[in-house]
């Protein structure tokens, strides 16, 4: 398989008695977008939250099933969450910058708090993330005065993607990064995926088929905790095999 | 504060528009009902401090801070050795005190979702309604006994197991209510849950937990009953934390008690000390944190 990819094989998930995902099997392209569709509640959170162990951040969760980022199997025996999560970041539905750090602490914070800042030039990650994120350009001048918290709304997602760019994931998962931004800062964050998809492999949940469009090669459908259809995004908008599916993006339904 | 001011000129403007009077009397009426639940609050200390203001103010000179107590019969003298011995017996409260409560809260708060959880935080409700003198008497047996003399160290310990419950609890309320977004942010990037926790969530939550420290510190700063037979008082001074010692509190009640009119202005004298020195540490700690904040947020 190539590098960067992501094979999910066979991957269940629950919380509590409650089944999320059902026998979820996926080849994922490596160093392209891929846009994961469907109706609130149908587990496209849990399917990518699945793919960082970030599920495991809630107690009643469990999953199970095999997922391969590259060649590692990151619900093997002996791979903890800490490693998986190094290798595939994470952008999430709301801004969450750390509230008592400044811009630069903020991207820094990846490498600092993982006590991997010995023997790199901090300040040419924390450029390099925020170039990478289109916001130098707005914060370079204050980098360390001002708060993460002080930015708009769509400058702390933007600030949100460097953090994660900074630790140099393999794989970026975002949840949904632009439902809560205005159509302006929602341009920014799509222009800057094609971007990014040159050096990370980009998984990217949304409700907004039309974005989904705009910025994915590749687009799964997710219908209650199942897997309809997964394929080039142009194919699934214009020819799609299954009637749910249609129904769907025909706004049929959902 | 301007908000509420503002809420009744916005709903002055919706009365004009026809939204009704009845509306505007019943916000007036409620807006006057909690600026006088203010007043009340406030009302006891202004009286207070006025009180003992009033009474003290006039027997304190520099010999107060500077002179240790006379003989009866004799003027003058001071507290300077209870303002010391009170310091010390709240720096070795405090010490002790502040890193288990605030320990204890984390536990509570980010591993604490279980049944040691639930004794640890019962314990802690119920500690805090211990009576203080019992835990006097708990520092007395547990070390004045043992060592077989009075302590200021012993005064200290039954301090800190005073200022724990309220510190752990309000630790864990502080750090419940950090975002549990914030918590992911930083799980995400692969940092482990402890460095999350020490080096994410509790500075956020820093502010209040010092609020917390805060609280306890004052809550145990005036106490007298647990230093009774612990730090057992001391007419001279004394720096060894291993010897009976002279606190503001102790003086007080003594000189209170006492017969003689000169000994009750000087007890008035250092109940006002005593509680100028409380709000003084609390308000000093709190612009400390709260400048610190401050620098991050603009």
């Amino acid at each position: 398989m190539t590098s960067g990819g992501i094979r999910v094989e066979r991957l269940n998930a629950w919380f509590g008695d409650k089944q999320a995902l059902r026998d979820i099997s996926i080849n994922i392209e490596g160093y392209h977008t891929t846009a994961i569709i469907g109706p609130s509640g149908c587990g496209k959170s849990t399917f990518v939250r699945c793919l960082n162990r970030m599920h495991e951040v809630n107690p009643l969760a469990r999953a199970g099933g095999r997922v391969f980022i590259g060649n590692t199997d990151i619900y093997a025996n002996g791979t903890t969450p800490v490693e998986v999560r190094r290798r595939v970041g994470m952008v999430f539905q709301k801004p969450n910058p750390f509230p008592t750090m400044s811009i630069y602490d903020n991207v820094a914070a990846g490498l600092k708090l993982n006590g991997w800042e010995r023997g790199r030039r901090l300040g040419e990650v924390v450029e390099q993330a925020l170039r990478r994120a289109a916001l130098w350009d707005e914060v370079k001048d204050d980098l360390k005065q001002k708060s993460g918290a002080s930015l708009s709304g769509g400058q702390q997602q933007r600030l949100c993607i460097a953090r994660a760019l900074a630790v140099e994931p393999e794989v970026l998962l975002m949840d949904e990064p632009a439902s809560a931004l205005d159509p302006m800062a929602t341009a920014k964050i799509e222009d800057l995926l094609f971007e990014l998809k040159q050096s990370v492999t980009v998984v990217i949940v949304t409700h907004n088929m039309q974005q989904a469009a705009r910025v994915a090669e590749f687009t799964g459908f997710f219908l209650m905790g199942e897997l309809v259809e997964f394929d080039r995004t142009e194919q699934m908008f214009t020819r799609p095999r299954d009637k749910r599916t249609e129904d769907y993006v025909t706004g049929r339904f959902g | 504060m301007k908000t509420p001011v503002n809420a009744i000129r916005c709903t002055g403007w919706a009365g004009k528009n026809g939204i009704g009077i009845a509306r505007r009397l019943r916000n007036n009426i409620a807006m006057g009902a909690m600026v006088m639940s203010a007043v009340l609050v406030i009302a006891p200390l202004i009286m207070i401090l006025t009180y003992l203001a009033a009474r003290g103010a006039g027997s304190l000179n520099w010999a107060f801070f500077t002179h240790i107590p006379t003989p009866v019969g004799e003027n003058g003298g001071g507290m300077a050795n209870a303002i010391a011995g009170s310091g010390m017996i709240l720096l070795i409260a405090s010490a002790i005190g502040m890193p288990i409560g605030i320990g204890s809260g984390v536990f509570l708060a980010e591993y604490g979702r279980n049944r040691l959880g639930d004794i640890l935080r019962f314990t802690a409700d119920v500690l805090n309604g211990v009576p203080s003198i019992v835990l006097g008497v708990t520092a007395y047996s547990l070390l004045v006994v043992t060592q077989k003399h009075f302590s200021a160290f012993a005064g200290g310990v039954a301090l800190a197991i005073m200022m724990i419950p309220t510190i752990s609890r309000s630790t864990e309320e502080m750090l419940l209510m950090v975002p549990h977004s914030i918590r992911e942010a930083a799980l995400g990037l692969g940092i482990p849950r402890w460095r999350t926790i020490v080096s994410v969530v509790l500075p956020a939550a820093k502010s209040g937990i010092v609020t917390g420290m805060m609280l306890g510190f004052s809550r145990v700063a005036g106490e007298t009953a647990p230093l009774l037979f612990t730090a057992f008082g001391n007419q001279f001074w004394n720096w060894s934390p291993t010897r009976p010692t002279a606190a503001l509190p102790l003086q007080i009640y003594t000189y209170a008690i006492s017969p003689f009119d000169e000994w009750h202005r000087m007890a008035w004298a250092g109940a006002l000390v005593l509680i100028l020195l409380i709000v003084g540490t609390v308000a000093v700690v709190r612009l400390v944190t709260a400048r610190s904040l401050y620098k991050v947020m603009v």
